[in-house]
């Protein structure tokens, strides 16, 4: 009986990878069939880098640096800040309506729907990307680094999107309430404002610039400036080398990815 | 009862923070037969279909599904079975064929099994009309099924259904119940929640009563009407005038205070079981000079059992259950 419940008990490997699959292709089949949520994750950065160019860019002086180039970079983290929230609002209308329940009892990965979750919410956030850098290329923001710096460019944002995932999958489980996760919003607004996103950390007050200096935000923004904008824009307008922010921008992804995954499986198998 | 258990529940204990929800609670279900767990609100039922699903992890005791240790193989245990909760947990922005498809993946089916096995069941869920629905243009009825029969993709050899009727009006109720009987006759083990004595009456082959985490009686409902030991007898007279001298002549046979309705001419009381008391109280009655109405004998309803048991009604109307 032994062996053949140690048989039965151990699911085949590919599941880790078709399980995850099967659920994130079914959230975006409800994203796409309930597109309130998901079009305002969307299209809201696109309007914010309208709104923040347009209306605040010229107001705002980067020394080095146009402002619009400052800011695209900035508005693709803010997008995953953004779609997290609505990944966490997902994972906790699941938590409610017994779906998550029904997926636990079911023999797959336990965490199959938190990976399917996270694929689902970097699939949306990439198609957000996407959008914001071609109303950031209408508006003028330009590339000016090398096919190099754009992969790793590329592959930081899914890293900031992975790890980023974790801080919201914590926030949809600790709260199993879709209300109380929009009710959140402000505070995530509040770090996007003390972050170097809109504009420079020197004209803040001096005591929170320590804070909007060194917040993952901020370095994830630099990080991707300094990669679409090449290692001279980064040194002058930025202060450091691309490969410091790259590596600090990796610590603050592993950092919190461990921090968060934990709060999450902790609060995931007391369901 | 002689086939052995398939859900053979030791000795159970659970707890969350300082509230203790089941307390060494012991039972077993037989397979192919309907198990229902009765009881009132808090009184452990959800946190035990948990405990069976794999979700919660007992502190001491054990739990088997068909042999399987759910702390120890949890994984093994969740091939063998099929889950609804409280809640139509389907998602209602797809179609009653992609919710299957999805779960019948998750049972670890290939693609092509997968579509054929949500086929197969929602020509039994009688859905198939409605199968590229969205759920959420689904009547509550049609949503219920969907969710009870939804693991039935992965063939599962025990259903839990905790509540399954709960939020349901009759017509739909009566559909459900005729679905678990079909399931049942097919050959599948089903324990249930119900706080509705109606409901175990009619499906359940055994009933385990729990009151505060432990089980307080269990049997077939017949047996556990039986072990009351009396029955109640109504009486209608033709005069209510007479009400007084017929409750005086029917003490003797009484094992209670008779209880009186004035307007209605009528009066009940309980009687032991196999005294026959309804004949004793005619000729009782007719000696006296009391023109009777009516008279009725009534074995103990499930309700007095719960009654006898928990001390209290059971209460239909209470959606949730928290755990």
């Amino acid at each position: 009986m032994s062996t053949a419940a140690n048989q039965l008990d151990r699911l085949p490997a590919a599941a880790w990878f078709t399980d995850p699959l099967v659920i994130a292709r079914r959230n975006i089949l409800r994203t796409r069939r309930t597109p309130q949520a998901a079009v305002a994750a969307i299209t809201s950065p696109v309007l914010f880098l309208l709104l923040m160019r347009l209306v605040f860019g010229g107001a705002i002086h980067i020394p080095q640096m146009t402002y619009v180039d400052y800011l695209v970079p900035a508005m693709l983290v803010q997008n995953v800040i953004f779609g997290g929230l609505s990944a966490a609002t997902g994972l906790a209308l699941d938590v409610n309506s017994g779906l998550i329940d029904r997926f636990r009892s079911l023999p797959t990965p336990a965490v199959a729907p938190l990976l399917g979750r996270s694929l689902s919410d970097l699939a949306l956030q990439m198609l957000a990307a996407a959008l914001t850098l071609i109303a950031g290329v209408a508006i003028g923001f330009r590339f000016h680094a090398d096919t190099v710096s754009y992969l790793i460019a590329i592959g930081l944002l899914i890293l900031i999107s992975l790890s980023m995932f974790w801080v919201f999958a914590a926030l949809g489980l600790a709260t199993k309430n879709p209300e109380t996760v929009q009710s959140t919003t402000p505070i995530f607004f509040l770090v996007l404002f003390v972050s170097n996103a809109f504009i420079p950390v020197d004209t803040l007050p001096r005591w929170v610039q320590g804070f909007a200096r060194y917040q993952p935000i901020s370095i994830f923004n630099d990080a991707l400036r300094a990669l679409t904008q090449g290692p001279h824009a980064a040194q002058a307008a930025l202060g450091h080398s691309t490969t410091y922010f790259d590596v600090a921008a990796a610590c603050w992804c592993v950092g919190l990815a461990i921090v968060f995954a934990s709060i999450t499986l902790h609060s995931y198998r007391r369901l | 009862m002689t086939a052995a258990p398939i859900i053979d529940v030791v000795e159970v204990r659970k707890s969350f923070g300082s509230t203790i929800a089941l307390d060494r609670l012991s039972m077993q279900a037989p397979a192919g037969a309907v198990t229902a767990l009765l009881g009132p609100n808090g009184a452990g039922k959800t946190t035990l279909v948990r405990i069976v699903a794999t979700l919660l992890r007992p502190e001491k005791g054990r739990v088997e599904v068909a042999g399987f240790d759910v702390a120890r193989h949890p994984v093994a245990a969740r091939r063998l079975i099929g889950l609804a909760g409280q809640h139509a947990a389907t998602d209602d922005a797809l179609t009653g064929r992609e919710n299957l498809v999805m779960i019948a993946r998750l049972y670890r089916l290939a693609p092509t099994r997968a579509r054929q096995a949500a086929d197969e069941v929602l020509e039994r869920l009688s859905l198939t009309d409605a199968a590229d629905r969205p759920v959420r243009t689904y009547s509550g009825g049609m949503r219920r099924r969907l969710d009870v029969g939804a693991s039935l993709v992965g063939r599962p050899r025990v259903l839990l259904l905790d509540e399954p009727s709960t939020g349901l009006d009759p017509a739909a109720r009566l559909e459900l119940w005729s679905l678990l009987d079909r399931l049942v006759a097919a050959g599948t083990t089903i324990l249930l929640t119900t706080q509705q004595l109606e409901e175990a009456d009619h499906l359940a082959d055994t009933v385990s009563i729990i009151n505060h985490g432990t089980v307080v009686s269990e049997g077939t409902p017949a047996a556990l009407k039986a072990r009351l030991g009396y029955e109640t007898i109504d009486v209608a007279l033709a005069d209510s005038a007479r009400l007084a001298d017929a409750v005086d002549v029917l003490r003797p046979i009484a094992t209670d205070d008779p209880g009186v309705d004035d307007l209605a001419a009528r009066l009940s009381f309980k009687a032991a079981l196999d005294t026959r008391a309804l004949p004793a109280t005619v000729r009782l009655l007719d000696q006296a000079g009391i023109t009777v109405a009516d008279v009725t004998a009534r074995r103990p309803s499930l309700d007095d059992v719960f009654m006898s048991l928990v001390g209290h009604p059971s209460q239909p109307d209470h959606p949730r259950e928290t755990p």
